[in-house]
């Protein structure tokens, strides 16, 4: 039997130095007895020589465990960790067999390591110990449930680099001076002072923020169980909140409704805005307000914002599209998504100048249909479409433009009132009552929609033909 | 401006800013002090350093910078006409307070909110202020939440996500009709459109980042714990369907991080057309696991709605079992055999426990006694899965199954 003597409970280098020593020698599990220091100088048994280490491999994941679960409180970690490395040598998957029940061990010893570290970066409370040359310093005392200093004193180092503090604990000692992180013994509770000058206003916060009419004293134990409530300046308040939390709450509901307060009227100095008569739009800037406040169908419910029409009165050509998009929708401008880039390519190709021309849509809302992380775009309805074509109508109206182009079924609707077939008025110039020109195109969305190469390309083309006759008509 | 001493106001103040619900520090970038030499870091995921006798954790300074407010929205204890005891910080006051806590390891940093003052915009500016001087002044690397105040500048919004974490907008109300009669001067259109500014904000941001020139410094990152918000839950007339559906918009419009879902809570002096009842937590808890359901399990709103009844989920079973008693003809599942998103629909396996079997399952069957070690409790599971060593036989048809797992109806009075 071999005996191994650790003299630093805890410490994963001393540890790792015997087990490679055990390893290279092919010392197995059940030959080798693990003591702490503490529990007397080995009497028996052959202390291990330092073996030159060899080439081993063990599987990372395993290490990294391990350098955290030696911090376990338990006199069988040493040699539990042994086994386990010993059988990983030839079980390369070992740490994925969470069936085996010296896996799930490992995992569940790292689950409590790593709460136990998490339970410590949450409750170190630091307490000022003075300032020196503008530099601040503070010390806490803590008493974490397993060895973990060394696992959590460089959270704390990364944390609070710009200033001095020394984390105290039963078996050893965290200090930070700036420069180096430095280990020391354990202390004792009464070298750190007892109070701090702000832990009034951390309790006065800590009593104020809590919510008598709803007290769920168990999901706070779980999260914060009592074991650190001794040294939580604040949870010596949990017992007279949680007494008058119940009067608190009844004196709520018995409390009159008392008058406003007359100071009301001072503080609300405005009045709700004045809503815009659809009558009174008479300008375009006025149509884009309006717009914006239109209740006439439910799509404003769920879009951001009415997206009217944007581009100078005097345009001779008028582009009409279907209705916002996501884009379009955020930023409250028309053109401006995925299809209104096809539309800038199309415009320079046919020679066509953007900020000319009068761009618009025949749906001034965005009309989706929410799908995880994104929004599917949806045909606005017939009734939609001629509901909306109001705002189209006062359009028109403002910027009387010589030719109307209408990109898609949705803005032919819009424009003419009728559901009519773009295939058939494609090509050709027709004219509006009032003698408005009009040429019925795609939307430049289909053009993305299109899985076909070949085909995208030739319906671009004759997209850019479209265009290109409306800049010979208008010139 | 109130004089009283920084004691009374942050008694005021925090207490005023108690019915917000969220505190969450996680989600953010890495960082931390050592480069600058300041105070802070932040790693990522969120610390509780607390937890108030509610159960609610606190994670972050929680005030508001004022409680005065011009709005008078009746849900609010801090609405213009309200007999509230009033205060207001100024920036350096809550810078002093966030870094005195935040040294002492009290906190994970600063959330920040307050009553509408002046102006929208004037409001938004002091926010905005207290941030700065904590990142520029004090070189400040914790965490960071701002409310943003709807309604303000598009470029103070910008300005916000250049020193926050985080920004959120509370939707408060999850209908435009709640709104317009509980809180007359907050509209949802300039809700949104608030939100949409910090959604594009963050596109531009992202998309400064990734067509800078090799070599240049990487512009700043906007707001990257992303947005939030908060709705009021039980103090109107919305459904818990109403709700969801607002949530799935908010979620896919503006790319939000969380919806935050707040038990309405009795107020002091409350406007007498509020209900004075407990806080509808068991409501508040199942719209939180159905909000689970469609950010991490692939449900679709629409399917959550099955198991419910009338537009409410029920109280008594969580949502996806109340799925899975409508669907039962999807079960029982193979363990062993069945894809990742059906076992995501399984009641009683999380996603933990899912990426586990599934991760196990590659090195051989599992049977019950596996499943015991990979999830807390296999007994809930029963009805609904195939193993090797088990099948439900009648079990999953059977008729008294909802009663198996809803608790007996006194236990339900004791949903506190």
């Amino acid at each position: 039997m071999r005996e191994v003597v650790l003299t630093e409970p805890g410490d994963f280098a001393e540890w790792r130095r015997a087990a490679r020593g055990l390893l290279a020698g092919g010392v197995a599990p059940d030959e080798v007895s693990w003591r702490g220091s503490a529990e007397g100088a080995s009497l028996f048994g052959d202390a291990v020589a330092a073996a030159p280490a060899g080439r081993l491999s063990l599987p990372r994941a395993l290490v990294e465990i391990a350098e955290r679960v030696i911090c376990y409180r338990d006199p069988e970690v040493p040699a539990r960790l042994y086994r386990l490395v010993w059988r990983a040598l030839h079980d390369r998957q070992l740490l994925a067999r969470t069936t085996d029940a010296e896996v799930a061990w490992l995992r569940g010893a790292d689950k409590a390591i790593r709460r136990d570290v998490h339970k410590m970066h949450a409750f170190v409370r630091f307490r000022r110990l003075g300032e020196e040359a503008g530099r601040e310093s503070f010390a806490a005392w803590f008493e974490p449930s397993h060895r973990i200093l060394r696992l959590t004193a460089p959270f704390f180092q990364r944390r609070f680099y710009g200033m001095d503090w020394a984390i105290l604990t039963p078996d050893a000692r965290a200090i930070w001076h700036g420069e180096k992180l430095s280990y020391g013994p354990g202390g004792t509770r009464d070298e750190v002072p007892d109070s701090d000058v702000v832990e009034d206003q951390w309790r006065t916060y800590y009593g104020a923020i809590f919510n008598p009419a709803r007290v769920k004293i168990d999901a706070m134990r779980a999260e914060m169980p009592k074991k650190y409530w001794k040294n939580l300046p604040e949870a010596q308040d949990i017992a007279p909140l949680l007494a008058g939390a119940e009067a608190r709450v009844e004196r709520m509901r018995e409390a009159a409704v008392s008058l406003a307060n007359p100071l009301t009227d001072k503080w609300r100095t405005r009045v709700p805005e004045e809503l815009l008569l659809d009558d009174d739009v008479k300008t375009l800037d006025d149509v884009a307000r309006a717009v914006d406040r239109c209740t006439r169908c439910p799509l404003y419910c769920n879009a951001t914002q009415g997206v009217a029409g944007e581009g100078p009165q005097t345009a001779r050509i008028m582009l009409v599209g279907e209705q916002p998009g996501d884009q379009e929708d955020l930023q409250g401008r028309p053109f401006v998504g995925p299809a209104g880039l096809v539309l800038n390519e199309a415009l320079e190709e046919a020679g066509i100048d953007r900020t000319r021309l009068f761009l618009t849509n025949a749906v001034k809302h965005f009309k989706f249909e929410p799908r995880g992380k994104r929004r599917l775009h949806q045909n606005p309805t017939t009734g939609e479409i001629d509901i909306c074509r109001w705002w189209l109508d006062k359009e028109r109206a403002l910027v009387q433009p010589d030719l109307i182009v209408t990109l898609g079924a949705s803005a032919l609707r819009g424009v003419t009132g009728k559901s009519a077939s773009i295939k058939a008025m494609r090509g050709a110039v027709h004219e509006l009552a009032g003698g408005t020109k009009l040429i019925a195109t795609i939307h430049p969305s289909f053009l993305l929609r299109l899985p076909d190469r070949a085909r995208a390309a030739e319906e671009r083309e004759m997209f850019v033909a479209d265009l290109a006759l409306a800049r010979k008509l208008a010139a | 401006m109130s004089t009283k001493p920084i004691l009374e106001k942050l008694a005021v103040l925090a207490d005023a800013a108690k019915y917000d619900a969220s505190c969450a520090s996680s989600g953010t970038v890495t960082r931390d002090s050592t480069g600058t030499k300041g105070i802070g870091s932040t790693e990522g995921m969120g610390i509780c350093h607390s937890y108030a006798p509610d159960g609610r954790c606190i994670s972050l300074l929680k005030i508001l910078l004022t409680n005065f407010c011009i709005y008078d929205c009746r849900f609010c204890i801090n609405r213009a006409s309200s007999n509230v005891e009033r205060a207001r910080f100024n920036p350096q006051e809550v810078v002093r307070l966030t870094l005195d806590f935040y040294k002492r390891n009290y906190i994970e940093g600063l959330f920040l909110s307050s009553g509408i003052i002046r102006s929208e915009d004037y409001t938004m500016e002091q926010l905005v202020e207290v941030a700065r001087i904590l990142r520029e002044e004090h070189r400040f690397q914790g965490y960071i939440h701002l409310k943003t105040i709807a309604g303000a500048d598009p470029g103070l919004i910008a300005l916000a996500g250049l020193y926050a974490d985080r920004l959120s907008t509370n939707v408060e109300l999850p209908t435009e009709a709640g709104l317009q009669s509980f809180a007359p001067e907050k509209k949802s259109a300039t809700i949104r459109k608030t939100m949409a500014s910090v959604r594009v904000s963050e596109s531009d941001a992202i998309d400064a980042a990734k067509s800078r020139l090799i070599g240049k410094a990487k512009p700043p990152r906007f707001a990257p714990a992303g947005q939030s918000t908060q709705m009021i839950v039980g103090a109107d007339a919305a459904r818990d369907d109403d709700i969801l559906q607002t949530a799935t918009n908010l979620y896919s419009g503006y790319q939000l991080r969380r919806v935050y879902y707040s038990a309405y809570s009795p107020i002091p002096d409350a406007s007498s057309d509020l209900p004075p009842v407990r806080p509808p937590l068991m409501r508040e808890h199942r719209l939180y696991q159905a909000d689970w359901l469609l950010r991490f399990y692939g449900f679709e709103r629409a399917e959550i709605m099955e198991g419910a009844s009338g537009g409410m989920l029920d109280l008594a079973i969580d949502p996806k079992l109340a799925w899975a008693l409508q669907r039962r003809e999807a079960f029982p599942v193979d363990i062993n055999r069945a894809p990742r998103e059906m076992l995501l629909r399984v009641p009683g396996l999380g996603t933990k426990a899912v990426d586990r079997i599934v991760a196990a399952r590659r090195l051989g069957k599992l049977r019950l006694g596996d499943l015991a070690k990979l999830t807390a409790s296999v007994k809930k599971l029963l009805p609904f899965i195939i193993t090797p060593d088990w099948r439900p036989g009648k079990l999953t048809d059977s008729a008294d199954l909802r009663a198996r797992f809803a608790p007996p109806a006194e236990q339900l009075a004791l949903a506190l």
